[in-house]
């Protein structure tokens, strides 16, 4: 049974599994732990990046191609369910209408952009696909009868997932159940079903072809592998998988706009997360994304602690302004990109292969 | 590219026996074809005329930008996305050294060239560390090369803003320089046409080195061939560092023209000018400088003659020009054989 459910891709480290147990622990056990707000976002923010950055995994670390346009599929993804919510009124099936219509857009651009620029060369795929997301994210922010331009687009959720919404007379275990914490579990149970349907992905037959042409293209071309297909490919599923991730972002926030969802700092944040949990196991999505989105609620809280004790001095006060701490990341991104190309997770996973190396 | 060489007896000089390389004037006729066809479209002639300066000055100034970018691609097979950060450094600097001049009573022409031989030094200066730290470790790695100056332009642009502010900064031009010329009732901006010069200038100062010049000649036989070079015992990675901070200057510059161009500069610049040097040196043939000069006018044109026509489809106009050259030849209009 966990077998199947893992697909045989165990996380193959103590520490490793402990942190992942705990973060699942921690973020389904949310509504009932934590009872602000703000903690409430962080934890569905985890959650909706977790699959954001495990579907750009598997085209970044599985198949090795650089995309700068998978915040463009999130965007459709967001877009596709608010606009569809605002148009057939608050429902289910207007969800589903608007999810299904953003899947279907998402997979007609990543197909024509794969089989047009990957055909050539791989290298073009990422400037193109940074010149196709920029144009878009114009686009969303042009047309704004449809989109609601900068401001984007506020929209209600189906009965059951509305704050307002209280299915029991009396708390449970302390907490008044509402519909935000519905929502919330909705998710989860998304996020989690997703997240194992990608590590079969990666794991399959097809995942492996993916490895070997991030590997070593040319070889895999010489077996008889046509690597412009399974490239395609990948970049589909990836691109499947970012837009639910939207929608998600979507249905939480009751809220779409270009900067929450379009923007290339997103873009930004999730090359961060994955070269920092590591790239090509999609457990670093997990770990990162974790790790990263209560770095980005805290610790900037505590860089502007630090700020204002260091008010007197002028250049180490700039320093650690809440505003510069892409710097950090950026440097840590560097260094990281360096000396640990395998991540959080892949420095965990070889502590433990050597610690083995050293009984037998 | 086959070059169908007929055998002949040894003794026949070499210059007999190589035909010459036929020269490919179909992409100019192509920028020629454009003009032709916004002139039908647009009607009148002045504001054609308008237009098409104005078009051509923004590629030239984009050819400035981008040249680096291309030959660093062609020569080592680096593709810099943080090529922007020069950019922006260009045009920051060119804020400071403006006020200065301002406060120092220097204004005018004098201080806009002195702004961009400052920028230029510094965009050079700064280019030799980010190829030392950033590109060096990396040769060979594309995958590795993408991340790793992804990473150095968000560390610049976050110095920048740290140097200089996250807010927007007015970069206005010398008084001599405002307003326009009016010949044949189009009107010609006075800096469209500075820029205009120093765009060529540099188009005919980077061609002439490169096919003048043994330099030149290096570097593209490295462009060709780069193990063939360094089989002849050329050091190949020095001519590469030369050529690295040679381009970031020019980004420099770029960035410069680009800032006064705009009349303000922001610390997104770089990122946004990125999108259009992608798109141009992808339409040129990565690796080719006249590809890239043809690529960046075609597309200013195109960007002037959408935005005049029909505003909504500008911003795919680039895409759409990219995309319908790209079905037209795979590798762009001057492909760099053997890549």
């Amino acid at each position: 049974m966990m077998r199947r459910l893992f697909s045989e891709d165990f996380p193959e480290s103590r520490w490793l599994s402990a942190a992942l147990l705990l973060i699942a622990v921690l973020l389904a056990l949310a509504p009932f732990l934590f009872a602000g707000a703000k903690a409430m976002s962080v934890a569905a923010k985890i959650l909706i990046f977790i699959l954001l950055v495990a579907s750009y995994d598997l085209l970044l670390g599985y198949t090795g191609i650089v995309s700068f346009a998978h915040t463009m599929f999130f965007g459709i993804g967001a877009y596709g369910v608010a606009i569809a919510s605002i148009r057939f009124g608050e429902s289910w099936s207007a969800l589903a209408v608007g999810l299904a219509l953003a899947l279907a857009l998402s997979s007609l651009l990543s197909l024509s952009i794969g089989l047009f620029s990957l055909r050539v060369r791989a290298i073009f795929f990422a400037m193109i696909t940074l010149a196709v997301a920029s144009a878009f994210q114009t686009l969303a922010s042009q047309l704004s009868d449809i989109t609601g331009g900068e401001d984007g687009l506020t929209f209600k959720n189906p009965q059951w997932l509305s704050p307002s919404f209280e299915p029991f007379e009396t708390a449970v275990l302390g907490l008044l159940i509402d519909g935000k914490a519905l929502c919330y579990w909705l998710i989860y149970i998304v996020v989690a079903f997703m997240f194992f349907a990608l590590l079969r992905i990666v794991n399959s037959p097809f995942g492996r072809v993916l490895q070997a042409i991030r590997e070593n293209d040319f070889r895999a071309e010489a077996l008889g592998y046509r690597t412009v297909v399974y490239r395609t490919l990948s970049n589909l599923l990836s691109a499947l998988f970012a837009t639910v991730a939207g929608a998600l972002l979507a249905v939480w926030l009751r809220y779409v706009g270009p900067d929450t969802t379009l923007s290339f700092e997103i873009m930004l944040d999730v090359l961060l997360i994955v070269v920092i949990g590591g790239m090509g196991t999609l457990y670093g999505a997990v770990i990162g994304s974790a790790l990263f989105v209560v770095a980005q609620h805290y610790l900037q809280d505590l860089l502007a602690l630090a700020a204002r004790a260091l008010a007197g001095k002028p250049l180490l006060a700039d320093l650690v302004n809440p505003d510069r701490w892409l710097l950090w990341l950026g440097l840590l991104f560097v260094l990281s990109v360096y000396y640990f190309p395998s991540g959080i997770v892949g420095r965990l996973r070889d502590a433990r292969t050597k610690a083995n190396k050293r009984v037998t | 590219m086959t070059v169908e060489v007929p055998i002949r007896s040894h003794d026949a000089s070499t210059e007999a026996i190589l035909p010459k390389a036929q020269f490919d004037l179909i992409p100019f006729i192509l920028v020629l074809g454009l003009m032709g066809f916004a002139w039908l479209a647009i009607g009148s002639a002045s504001s054609w005329l308008t237009l098409t300066v104005a078009g051509l000055t923004m590629g030239l100034i984009i050819f400035v930008i981008a040249s680096g970018l291309t030959l660093v691609f062609g020569l080592m097979d680096v593709l810099n996305f943080g090529h922007g950060v020069f950019i922006a450094l260009g045009a920051f600097v060119a804020t400071s050294v403006m006020t200065y001049a301002g406060q120092a009573g220097m204004g005018g022409v004098v201080s806009l060239f002195i702004a961009m031989l400052i920028a230029m030094a510094a965009a050079a200066a700064v280019g030799w560390v980010f190829e030392r730290l950033i590109i060096r470790p990396v040769y060979g790695l594309h995958l590795k090369q993408i991340l790793i100056t992804m990473g150095g332009m968000i560390i610049g642009e976050e110095l920048i803003k740290l140097t200089w502010g996250p807010l927007q900064i007015a970069l206005p031009l010398p008084e001599a320089l405002r307003g326009s010329w009016l010949i044949a009732e189009a009107a010609i901006e006075k800096y469209r046409l500075l820029a205009s010069i120093i765009g060529l200038l540099v188009f005919g100062a980077l061609t002439l080195t490169l096919t003048r010049t043994k330099l030149g000649l290096l570097i593209r036989a490295g462009v060709q061939d780069r193990s063939m070079v360094e089989a002849l015992g050329y050091r190949i990675n020095r001519l590469f560092v030369a050529v690295f901070v040679a381009g970031s200057a020019l980004a420099g510059l770029g960035g410069v023209l680009w800032g006064f161009y705009q009349q303000s500069v922001t610390a997104q610049i770089g990122t946004q000018v990125n999108v259009l040097i992608f798109i141009v040196i992808i339409i040129g043939g990565l690796g080719s400088t006249l590809g890239c000069f043809i690529g960046a006018l075609l597309v200013g044109l195109m960007a002037n003659y959408a935005g005049f026509l029909e505003p909504k489809i500008a911003l795919f106009s680039n895409i759409a020009v990219m995309v319908a050259i790209l079905l037209w030849r795979p590798q762009g209009l001057y492909p760099v054989s053997d890549r």
